[in-house]
């Protein structure tokens, strides 16, 4: 064999690295969590009760916790993000813009257990002693301290988004007598609404999947919760309060893969259909 | 009238948003250096932590973290390189490189607590590598894959084609034109999605956690040893929570948002530099 073709073989092997990586972990899931999601059934997704210590595994609370601090970070840092964007793209001043673009690109390097630690020590605190709850740790606690780590992928996927917007639809608008708010309302947000409904579910996805800021900050308790003001704990948290104390191979080990399992799903789902939507943009 | 109020007022919450994101990292920043500041020293930086993390340094807990960061850049360097020269000189678009990518923007959206799930089940308990820094390195390398892949490819692909197509008109083979031309060309490009891959491997907890950790003060003597990294270290004295623990892990947090964001800092000069190189 020619050299040539010797290195088209390796470089082609590196090329699939990613995709072995992927099966490997999809294997290694399923083959520890998939018994245990076969014996409980449906019972596993929808049981309101986690009891380890009992063989009682029902994952409910994990998953409406995910959930509710999901959606009430995505409250927060969408409009937060889109206005962002939008100040990014149309009304930034050149000063401004070389100001906010590192900003941007720090607050996304700097790591979660930092935001959680943050999230721990200044804003539980301020909504303990705000609205004046017994302790802090909540969905709400939980969803702020998200909403600070997804807000730089909404705004620069959706500025991506804004900036594709072709110029004279712009100017049209413009043209018609529309002012500036109006044009940016009217014509350049619904044109590039598909690109922020991909920034908006690809951090959704990274929103479910986060565990060192959650884990601190939502008070890990294994019920469902009744209000914003409520501990919850995370489909990630149990994972990772739970692992350390479980025999390898038991029921309750396999119970967290099932859990992974889940996660695992819900987040190639919700990053598929944002691949896929930016696909189509294009 | 009221169209202009509106404008006034629209264009207020504008600005407002975009002060309220500078507002935020100057408050986190600002959190860590006031209280951190204090607790940072030389003996912080160069002692073992004693009284399981109250009194002492974090210098293990430093080493492990940059022993788990360079195997890691061992594992993703020659990977994505070598996967994004495939893509780039060895094959035209078409299903395969769409497959490949999608590969890798799946991988880039695995949750970091999957990898560390994955990296106990596979490395620690079936290849039976246990806990340790080779474990835990690999489990960091897959992780920040798909970063050194894409930049990689895109610093690849932003190589003229007019330089490469000199290069075989002088007679030279494709690969002494990956090694000569196209590489030299996009070097800083992919050294940039090299620093990216460490500032992201450098704060990952949840990875490392059931595959490197521990809390012992012990230093590794091989790759095939346990470590304190400077994450977990700073998980647990953040969970733990008394007050000299808690002063000990600001100054942690301090030094490891340091070490990443000089990192990245310098990937987003390099790729600045880059970029106004091939605009030229």
């Amino acid at each position: 064999m020619n050299r040539e073709k010797l290195v088209e073989r390796i470089l082609l092997i590196c090329a699939l690295s990613a995709i072995f990586v992927i099966f490997l972990i999809i294997m290694f899931l399923f083959k520890e969590g998939l018994p245990i999601l076969k014996k409980e059934g449906l019972s596993f997704i929808f049981g309101r009760f986690w009891e380890p210590s009992k063989n009682i595994f029902g994952a409910l609370p994990f998953i409406i916790g995910s959930l509710s601090v999901t959606f009430l970070a995505l409250l927060i840092a969408v409009p937060l993000g889109l206005f962002c964007a939008i100040f990014l793209s149309e009304i930034a001043p050149g000063w401004a813009e070389s100001l906010l673009r590192p900003v941007i690109e720090l607050l996304a390097g700097i790591p979660s257990i930092v935001y959680g630690m943050f999230g721990l020590i200044i804003i539980v605190r301020a909504i303990k002693v705000s609205i004046g709850l017994p302790t802090g740790e909540s969905v709400l606690a939980g969803g702020i301290v998200l909403a600070l780590m997804i807000l730089p992928i909404i705004i620069s996927i959706s500025e991506d988004s804004i900036n594709a917007v072709p110029r004279a639809y712009k100017e049209g608008s413009l043209a018609l007598g529309a002012t500036h708010w109006q044009t940016i309302r009217n014509v350049i947000i619904p044109s590039a609404s598909s690109g922020i409904l991909a920034s908006v579910i690809l951090s959704m996805g990274r929103a479910i999947g986060e565990t060192m800021a959650v884990v601190l900050v939502l008070g890990n308790v294994e019920m469902i919760p009744r209000s914003i003001f409520n501990p919850a704990e995370a489909l990630t948290s149990v994972i990772l309060l739970e692992m350390g104390e479980t025999p390898v191979g038991g029921t309750h080990y396999q119970a967290l893969f099932a859990i992974g399992i889940l996660l695992f799903v819900i987040v190639m789902l919700l990053n598929t259909a944002s691949i896929l939507i930016r696909r189509r943009m294009r | 009238m009221n169209v202009y109020k509106e404008e006034k007022i629209m264009k207020t919450l504008l600005w407002g948003s975009a002060l309220f994101t500078v507002f935020i990292l100057i408050a986190i920043l600002s959190f860590l250096i006031i209280k951190g500041a204090g607790a940072l020293s030389i003996d912080f930086l160069t002692k073992i932590p004693t009284d399981s993390g109250e009194k002492g340094g974090i210098f293990p807990a430093i080493l492990g973290t940059l022993y788990l960061v360079t195997i890691a850049v061992l594992t993703a360097a020659p990977l994505g390189i070598g996967g994004a020269i495939y893509l780039v000189e060895f094959q035209r678009e078409g299903i395969i490189t769409k497959i490949i990518r999608f590969g890798a923007d799946t991988l880039n959206g695995v949750p970091s607590i999957i990898f560390g799930l994955f990296g106990f089940a596979f490395l620690v308990y079936y290849l039976k590598l246990g806990v340790c820094i080779l474990s835990g390195g690999l489990t960091l390398g897959f992780m920040i894959l798909p970063t050194v892949l894409r930049t990689s490819e895109e610093a690849l692909r932003a190589v003229p084609r007019g330089d490469k197509e000199g290069s075989y008109a002088l007679g030279a083979t494709k690969l002494q034109t990956i090694r000569n031309i196209v590489l030299p060309q996009s070097f800083s490009g992919i050294v940039t999605g090299i620093i990216l891959g460490i500032g992201r491997a450098a704060g990952e907890t949840a990875p490392i956690i059931f595959t490197a950790a521990i809390l012992n003060p012990v230093l590794p003597k091989s790759v095939f040893d346990p470590t304190m990294t400077l994450p977990t270290h700073l998980y647990n004295l953040v969970s733990e929570a008394t007050p000299d623990k808690l002063l000990n892990a600001y100054g942690t947090a301090l030094v490891l948002v340091m070490i990443i964001l000089i990192t990245t800092y310098s990937a987003l000069l390099l790729r600045r530099y880059f970029t106004r190189n091939i605009r030229r």
